[in-house]
């Protein structure tokens, strides 16, 4: 099922949390939602799952408008909110049923569908305890249970792996990965390393607005312009090989990588690359080429280039 | 109707899994049961085989009982924000408020299945106007209803549960006592005005064995009135 959002907008009082924004999820495809504190991410997701109205705008799940069939909508999606609210004096199997009931999964189904979140969630040990004593990591998992309990088309997700281990993280990011093969996913985050790991496709929102759209390499394409590079070149002098490197026709600066003598930053003209001509001119003048990467703009970098007012 | 009875049996479960169910029933059936037939103007001293002493007690102990039993309905929902995860789901706002309904009713009706035992020691000691005992019953259901649809309502405006509590009591109270005072110490058309509104004077007629229609309409309004009042209140949500 696609997600389209039309124009979007929503006022709260005075304030706007979300303004006028556009954007559409494709079936298969997992949408990373970033943004800084209060810029309307969940506002948005509560709006995809009809917690509350939309303001201006419309948003169209499968072809159906959130005016006109919201109750339609909702049994089709699968939604984690944020802080992970839960019902704590249930016990874990009875809130997976209770769950899977209230979406519609039939009783025949009910036992299946319940042992295979069971499985796929690792709550095989937790699965009769009270959800008030589990850890927060279990509770999560628990959370993430109950939203695809029905093994819905599309899925919502604000701050999944927030309280989870480094081997749960690993272990929930593999699961919707998986499940986002076949299904429509939006996950809100603040952990960067994490939408680069698990999403297709990044979406940034600063104050309601969408500020960024697009894949993570085409995000840096974007915010970097050229290319750096670094490079290590041995057998010669500090300033005459930075001279050199300054003459290159392609090179529109370089320096020193943090001062270290025989290492450099090389930054491109716009739409040229440094790396061949460097790597000529260690040739010819017969100079000890060891070592030359490209060096990535970080994901943080361009976040808060974005985001930053 | 098949979602509105999950969230009414999840109810259930909930009151039957904590104390609530349980403190409930001892006291309520202890509470009546002690002013019933032990002490006071108990049913020995009335001359005939009726439950009239019985009514007018649980008159009294399910209005205080049931703000407490609604109070937690929507306002620690609200609170915990477990209201998102049911309302996200294929969960109407009405369904919702209805199942919480349902399932306070269905624990009062619980609690006053256990005063049957009333009724049959009655009818063994004397000639008992069964309909009129009957009526008694549905009389303490609607009163129920109707002081639960206030309850749900007040829970909820708030996410305390404290506030719940009290404005549930608050304006069950002008119901329940104060407009049928005010009733009383006026004459001509406000006095049958606030007759018509004290919930006490529909209450008495049909312990009396009487089933009148407009008694019927004025408690079916009430509960439709707060259904509706918490359903648009819920809906706020969408206005902040």
């Amino acid at each position: 099922m696609d997600i389209q959002i039309e124009s979007l907008s929503k006022w709260y009082g005075p304030q706007k949390a979300v303004d006028d924004i556009s954007f559409s999820v494709k079936t298969g495809e997992i949408l990373g939602f970033l943004g800084p504190n209060g810029a309307g991410k969940t506002t948005t997701m509560k709006m995809i799952t009809n917690y509350i109205a939309i303001g201006e705008g419309d948003i169209i799940v499968g072809g159906t408008s959130v005016k006109t069939d919201p109750e339609f909508i909702k049994s089709h999606i699968g939604y984690l909110p944020e802080n992970n609210p839960l019902y704590l004096d249930m016990p874990v199997i009875d809130y997976l049923e209770f769950c899977a009931l209230l979406q519609g999964v039939s009783k025949a189904q009910l036992g299946e569908r319940i042992r295979e979140m069971v499985r796929k969630c690792g709550l095989d040990a937790e699965k009769h305890k009270k959800i008030g004593e589990l850890s927060k990591g279990y509770r999560q998992r628990v959370g993430l249970a109950q939203a695809m309990i029905h093994d819905p088309e599309i899925l919502i997700l604000d701050e999944p792996t927030t309280g989870l281990d480094p081997n749960q993280i690993v272990e929930i990011r593999k699961l919707i990965r998986e499940i986002g093969q076949a299904k429509t996913v939006i996950l809100s985050t603040h952990i960067l390393p994490e939408v680069e790991a698990t999403c297709d496709r990044i979406l940034i929102i600063n104050q309601g607005k969408i500020v960024a759209d697009g894949t993570a390499s085409t995000l840096r394409k974007q915010a970097q312009g050229q290319e750096i590079v670094k490079a290590k070149i041995e057998d010669t002098s500090a300033n005459e090989a930075l001279e050199a490197l300054k003459k290159l026709p392609s090179v529109e600066q370089a320096t020193y990588f943090n001062s270290h003598q025989d290492q450099f930053e090389i930054q491109g003209k716009p739409d040229a690359s440094p790396a061949r001509d460097i790597f000529k001119l260690c040739v010819e003048k017969g100079w000890i080429l060891t070592e030359l990467t490209p060096i990535e703009t970080k994901l943080e970098d361009i976040f808060r280039d974005l985001t930053v007012n | 109707m098949r979602t509105i009875w999950i969230i009414t049996q999840r109810e259930l479960q909930t009151f039957f899994d904590s104390l609530i169910a349980y403190i409930l029933l001892v006291a309520f059936l202890g509470f009546s049961g002690f002013f019933t037939w032990l002490y006071g103007s108990d049913v020995f001293f009335v001359g005939q085989a009726s439950l009239q002493s019985f009514f007018s007690i649980a008159y009294w102990t399910l209005f205080f009982f049931i703000p407490a039993l609604t109070m937690r309905m929507l306002a620690e929902e609200k609170r915990a924000g477990t209201i998102e995860l049911l309302l996200t789901k294929a969960v109407t706002d009405r369904q919702l408020v209805i199942g919480k309904f349902l399932a306070c009713l269905l624990l009062i009706v619980i609690a006053l299945l256990f005063t049957l035992p009333y009724y049959f020691t009655i009818n063994s000691l004397g000639e008992v106007d069964h309909g009129a005992i009957w009526c008694g019953y549905l009389g303490l259901i609607l009163m129920s209803a109707v002081y639960i649809s206030i309850g749900v309502f007040t829970s909820s405006t708030t996410n305390n549960q404290i506030v719940a509590f009290l404005g549930a009591l608050f304006i069950g109270l002008f119901f329940h006592i104060i407009f049928d005072v005010l009733a009383s110490s006026f004459t001509g058309t406000m006095g049958e005005v606030f007759s018509t509104l004290s919930l006490s004077t529909h209450y008495e007629s049909l312990t009396r064995g009487v089933i009148d229609t407009k008694d019927l309409i004025y408690f079916f309004s009430l509960i439709v009135l707060g259904i509706v009042l918490s359903e648009v209140s819920l809906s706020k949500r969408n206005l902040v």
